[in-house]
């Protein structure tokens, strides 16, 4: 394993792994780790659900595989590209190549569905593009089509403080789905939407990903959602990876391992 | 049909709505711009031989020469009465104006007036008061003085009616209810409601009584401006900079007093 | 504490005798002092300022004088000279706050803490701003008139000088308060800085900044009425020679005239600030 990830990068083709973490640390007051060397490596197709208490680390996780948070230590390697020392434009080149979704959608609320959705080529198109909103044709044409498949083909136009939840967090997906991205990281996508709402998006999610191809790896807090769309469930608590492994593995002795506590179950 | 109107497919396929309201305003804008810079003279050349000048501005301006302190000080002194007094006799003057404009306190025939006076004593600038006054009094403190009450009348008065307005009229109507006076009405039902406010609009008033204190000299009206404006025609540029500095010096002080003031009352 | 001990010893109708006071002791003390400082600026401000008694007694006759030599206003005077002029106070106070975006952008940008992370630049921005709203608009047109020469170069320099310590305050305030989310998002989707400011924070302060730009054009349009008193340019300039010259027929004229288009850019103002916000 070890002799893999420190050889040159093979095709990418033959990697079984989209990305792989290695002793990851994440301090943000010295001494105090918030994740205590996480070692996980995810498979280039399905979804991997990480689930665990509120202020596990979770998302702090997620935010250092793109660096919207900067690690302390330990490797990060995206298809066989060291993530971790990455600066300025070789950074932005690797995170344009991995795509996010929000708790709270993160739309930019006065600008129309379209440019939404369109933003997600940023990391490709030069300023003046972006400026003038001259994007290639190619872009636009693909927004489209994937406003079509998240099913809200009428609001282009619209602008995004004018939509739902549920449709802010479809341009949320479609704007993620516009990188192309090699991995899509979606941190609490459905904890802001109502139960119905919640499977819909999530069904979108993995329906889309999986049409695409992309792997996902999704932070998330309903349990039943996790064992139902997932390929594999990894628990964390404590800043430590506890379970590991597919949803028909995960029994009750294991949620009271992770959440503690067992009145709730 | 279809041949000559985009069908319905097509027109969905339009990725934004042309801005053109905002397009053409932004080049109107900068159309505006170079035309009236060509109508006021103003060119790259006249812009980098300003340049040069202003280098040499600067360069005569450093080091501030502060041996002239006692005529400076005067002057400050002097600012700083006239700021004192007209924002005193600004404030007496504004309380019964301001309460007489209030249009859910008064009957209209007063408050109407009332407000036009207001609103003309705001929309004069204050420097124009002081040409006036001085014209009229003559030059010095008093000039300045009155000038600055006419100011603070245009601000606390329109402010502090304003205040009254919002105020809720069943407190009011209660203390009518217990047989009260239109005085004790005002000090009990009135007051209690605007005052943190009034106290608030005074205070800035006093701040920006203050800044506008030093520069009513240049007009004949008293204070440091005066000494401001005749170090300017004399080319005494060291002079000059040791003024502004204290100007800005005093104008910090006291925005930090009226800092501190301000989150003492609240 | 005191008052509930000590009546059960000693006096026991002391609960009876309650006193009511408005104030505790402190307060009445804090609010007397502040009394006092206030009342005593005033007596030394009054028994010290350098005000002669007579000019005092006289004022209200001199300025009723004043009023009826101005009444009527002589209308003849107002085209060319005065139009002239008027319209060149407009182009000094637009002009003047256009130019003032070109400074006050980038030093909002520095000034914001969320956008410019690095501490030294925040204070030496922060310090450019307070430095520019600290001088008058009269005081900067002072000193450009000492370097580009009488004139309205003078005058739009000064306007827009003094609108960057305004402008750059609001606006660095407006981009403190926008919404961190959005600027994440386009991050992680590896957008460069420009990027990230045109498509996550411009969007979120437009309103303001209009907003912003409507408020500064209305004080400059007062502004730039005076000054034309200290040589650079506009109608203050026909003013002082009006008054110099004892015209008051005429004085009263371009004070009428600076009282409209005062009031017409208020008008203006509110119209389009409802409009766009």
């Amino acid at each position: 394993m070890s002799a893999t990830l420190t050889a040159a990068p093979p095709p990418a083709t033959r990697l079984e792994h989209a990305l792989e973490i290695r002793g990851l640390f994440k301090e943000y007051t010295a001494g105090k780790p918030v994740l205590k060397g996480i070692d996980l490596a995810v498979a280039a197709e399905g979804i991997t659900a990480i689930i665990g208490p509120s202020g596990t680390g979770k998302s702090t996780l997620l935010r250092c595989i793109n660096r919207l948070v900067e690690p302390t230590r330990g490797e990060i390697r995206l298809r066989g590209t060291e993530l971790t020392g990455l600066r300025g434009r070789d950074l932005r080149l690797a995170r344009r190549r991995i795509g996010m979704v929000f708790q709270e959608y993160n739309l930019v609320e006065r600008l129309t569905v379209m440019e939404n959705v369109l933003s997600g080529r940023l990391g490709y198109v030069p300023f003046w593009r972006a400026w003038l909103r001259k994007y290639p044709e190619a872009d636009i044409q693909r927004a489209f089509m994937l406003l079509d498949a998240v099913g809200l083909p009428e609001h282009a136009t619209r602008r995004a403080d004018a939509l739902s939840g549920g449709q802010r967090q479809r341009v949320g997906i479609a704007r993620a789905l516009m990188q192309r991205p090699e991995i899509l990281l979606a941190d609490e996508p459905t904890s802001s939407l109502d139960p119905r709402t919640a499977v819909e998006v999530l069904e979108l999610l993995a329906k889309l990903t999986a049409a695409e191809n992309v792997p996902v790896i999704i932070n998330i807090h309903n349990v039943d959602l996790a064992k139902r769309y997932a390929r594999r469930i990894v628990g964390m608590a404590g800043g430590s990876v506890i379970f590991d492994g597919p949803p028909e593995a995960l029994q009750t002795h294991h949620l009271q391992a992770i959440y503690g506590g067992e009145d709730w179950l | 049909m279809s041949a000559t109107h985009p069908s319905p497919e097509a027109a969905r396929r339009v990725a934004f709505a042309p801005n053109w309201p905002m397009r053409l305003a932004l080049l109107a804008i900068v159309a505006y711009a170079i035309w009236a810079s060509s109508r006021l003279g103003l060119s790259w050349d006249r812009l980098g031989h300003g340049l040069g000048e202003g280098g040499r501005l600067l360069a005569r301006m450093v080091p501030p020469n502060f041996e002239r302190w006692g005529l400076l000080l005067e002057g400050m002194l002097e600012s700083l009465q006239i700021a004192v007094l007209a924002s005193a006799i600004g404030i007496a003057i504004s309380l019964p104006l301001g309460v007489l404009a209030a249009r859910n306190l008064s009957p209209w025939w007063i408050s109407g007036p009332v407000r036009a006076v207001i609103a003309v004593c705001r929309s004069l600038h204050y420097v124009i008061v002081a040409i006036l006054f001085v014209k009229a009094i003559g030059f010095g403190a008093l000039a300045g003085t009155a000038a600055l009450v006419v100011a603070s009348v245009g601000f606390i008065a329109k402010l502090f009616a304003e205040a009254i307005e919002e105020i809720s009229m069943k407190q009011v109507e209660a203390i009518r209810a217990t047989g009260a006076g239109v005085m004790k009405v005002l000090a009990y039902a009135v007051l209690p409601q605007v005052a943190s406010r009034f106290i608030g609009f005074c205070l800035y008033q006093l701040d920006s009584n203050l800044r506008n204190s030093t520069l009513v000299g240049i007009v004949g009206a008293g204070g440091i401006g005066g000494t401001l404006f005749a170090a300017f025609k004399r080319f005494d540029y060291d002079f000059v900079a040791a003024i502004l500095l204290s100007i800005i010096a005093l104008i910090f002080l006291a925005e930090i007093i009226s800092g501190r003031v301000r989150a003492a009352l609240r | 504490m005191n008052s509930m001990t000590s009546p059960s010893f000693g006096d026991p109708m002391a609960p009876l005798r309650r006193e009511w006071t408005r104030h505790t002791p402190g307060q009445r003390l804090s609010r007397f002092a502040v009394w006092l400082v206030c009342v005593a600026a005033i007596v030394w401000a009054v028994r010290s300022i350098d005000i002669i008694p007579e000019f005092l007694a006289d004022a209200p006759e001199q300025m009723a004088d004043l009023l009826i030599r101005m009444w009527p206003p002589n209308v003849a005077h107002y085209y060319p000279e005065v139009h002239n002029a008027l319209i060149e106070t407009l182009h000094i106070a637009t002009l003047g706050t256009l130019f003032c975006f070109i400074l006050a952008v980038p030093l909002a940008l520095m000034a914001a803490r969320n956008i410019c992370p690095i501490k030294p630049l925040n204070v030496v921005a922060q310090f450019s701003l307070v430095a520019s709203r600290s001088v008058n608009s009269l005081v900067w047109a002072l000193l450009f008139v000492a370097i580009f020469g009488p004139g309205a170069a003078a005058g739009v320099f000064a306007i827009a000088f003094r609108s960057v310590g305004f402008v750059g305050k609001l606006l660095s305030e407006a981009l403190e308060e926008t919404n961190h989310g959005p600027r994440e998002a386009l991050r992680a989707a590896g957008a460069s800085w420009g990027a990230e400011m045109l498509k996550g924070v411009w969007p979120q302060v437009q309103p303001a900044f209009w907003g912003i730009a409507l408020f500064r054009w209305d004080i400059n349009v007062r502004e730039s009425a005076v000054l034309g008193l200290v040589g650079a340019g506009g109608i203050g300039l026909v003013l002082d020679d009006a008054i110099n010259f004892f015209q008051w027929d005429r004085v009263s004229t371009v004070l009428l005239a600076i009282l409209a288009v005062v009031l017409v850019a208020e008008i203006i103002v509110t119209r389009l600030r409802s409009r766009l916000l």
